[in-house]
């Protein structure tokens, strides 16, 4: 009998812990919660919840001094998944509330979600809904991914202002329509994935998609 | 145009499920987890949990409900009812909520609105609305479940707290609750036009029609219904299937 995955959940108090922590035990996974530097840069796999704003994230990341162990932990190339404001995070910089710098995992911005749908239909923001993920153009499927359980058009629940654009088309990994715009819903770089959505809050497609992450 | 969510009304004096009758009377309708269990099951988009009476010596039993529902449903999660202070935010969002409803401690003090949201995110401060009807174009916000009046325009409201960062409205017509005579359109849709940030339309779910009515001319984001869910009234695979009908968008199952 093989041992539980051993997972490894940043604790920069920002965030609804609980419910992540919780999905990644009710999917096998043994869960270890931590704002240690030293821990999370020697895990097996690494998760980095979040939500709210960038900036936030960013300065309790770094008063914590969990920046680079997060870095050098993701230079290990084991299994990293960012989730939510977790995934836009790991990228280079984002405009809210003014121009701050990411994690640098992953080449790209963050920027504001459009306000109107692509036929000039003002939209709500944040959004707010379950949304369908989407293969983005040009990918066969998702089968080297967490996603390689899911069907298109299976619904996860997105909450956002700000989505993520990767500079490479290959590191996009699952898109969600907005209006008739594509918007980021997931991302892919070596061991890293990033969701935009909250696997924990998205129901069975979401327990799979966890279940996808522990199989890396 | 997104998806429409459904989303689920449970009224809660815990430990027990209940349902006011247009705030005469309450009947007990059962255990609180067991109906949030079913609908997760069957396909609910969202919860939501409104502690009606919201004292004390309720509190405990309401955290447990809360840590129960975080620990086996995985769908997104309100809690309102008496939420005073970001300690009790921190409290009900460390349970694992994902939102907190605020109304009546947001009247006092609008700038508490602020607070949460800059503490905690905007996402997950829901300011909820009671709406009752003094005109064929206004309607007063009241408190205390649909009993005691602020002298606020909604409409007026609405907007105030999407400028002091709200992340969500949600809607209630204290004049359609429990009546199931249908939302009140006008009032979501004059709320709905007013704000850029999602409203979730409460009170009044009778008919299948309502739902698509309350969307279609409502401008509602997301629906919420009570008893027709604790009382059967109407299947979710019903409610989805006639949505999907009327050309409203909902997530397939």
């Amino acid at each position: 009998m093989s041992a539980p995955p051993k997972v490894t959940l940043v604790d920069y108090g920002i965030g609804n812990v609980f419910s992540v922590r919780r999905a990644f035990e009710v999917c096998g996974a043994d869960v270890h919660l931590t704002a240690d530097p030293v821990t999370i840069r020697n895990a097996e796999r690494l998760i980095l919840p979040g939500v709210g704003a960038f900036a936030d994230g960013m300065r309790e990341l770094e008063s914590r001094g969990l920046v680079e162990p997060i870095r050098e932990f993701v230079r290990f190339g084991r299994p990293f998944a960012g989730i939510c404001l977790g995934m836009q995070m790991m990228f280079d910089e984002s405009e809210e509330f003014g121009t701050h710098a990411g994690l640098g995992l992953i080449p790209g911005n963050v920027c504001r979600i459009p306000h109107r749908s692509l036929e000039g239909q003002p939209m709500k923001v944040p959004h707010v809904a379950w949304n369908e993920l989407l293969l983005p153009k040009g990918k066969e499927n998702w089968s080297l991914s967490p996603l390689h359980k899911i069907l298109e058009r299976e619904s996860v629940y997105l909450v956002h202002s700000f989505a993520a654009y990767p500079k490479k088309s290959e590191h996009l990994l699952a898109e969600a329509d907005y209006g008739g715009h594509r918007i980021t819903a997931a991302v892919q770089s070596g061991s890293m994935v990033g969701f935009q959505f909250h696997p924990e809050r998205s129901g069975p497609t979401g327990l799979k998609i966890i279940r996808g992450f522990l199989e890396m | 145009m997104h998806n429409v969510r459904v989303v689920a009304r449970l009224d809660v004096k815990a430990p027990n499920l209940i349902k006011g009758i247009q705030l005469e009377g309450l009947r007990v309708v059962g255990d609180p987890f067991e109906f949030a269990e079913r609908y997760y099951l069957e396909g609910i988009d969202e919860l939501i949990y409104m502690d009606i009476v919201a004292s004390l010596y309720n509190r405990n039993s309401l955290t447990d409900l809360v840590k129960r529902t975080a620990a086996n449903i995985f769908i997104p999660f309100t809690v309102g009812g008496g939420i005073r202070s970001l300690s009790d935010v921190s409290a009900v969002l460390n349970s694992g909520a994902d939102k907190v409803a605020i109304n009546t401690a947001a009247v006092e003090k609008p700038a508490l609105i602020s607070e949460i949201s800059r503490r905690f995110g905007s996402q997950c401060m829901v300011l909820s609305i009671e709406a009752k009807q003094t005109s064929p174009t206004s309607w007063e916000a009241y408190t205390d479940n649909g009993r005691e009046r602020t002298g606020l325009d909604v409409v007026e409201w609405a907007k105030r707290g999407e400028s002091l960062g709200a992340g969500e409205i949600l809607l209630t017509s204290v004049d359609r609750e429990g009546t199931r005579k249908g939302f009140d359109i006008e009032l979501t849709k004059r709320v709905s036009e007013a704000v850029n940030i999602p409203v979730i339309a409460s009170g009044g779910m009778g008919k299948l029609d309502d739902f698509s009515e309350v969307v279609k001319h409502g401008k509602a984001d997301a629906v919420a219904m009570a008893d027709c869910l604790h009382y059967a009234r109407h299947s979710l695979a019903a409610i989805r299937e006639h949505a999907i009908r009327s050309g409203v968008p909902v997530r397939k199952i």
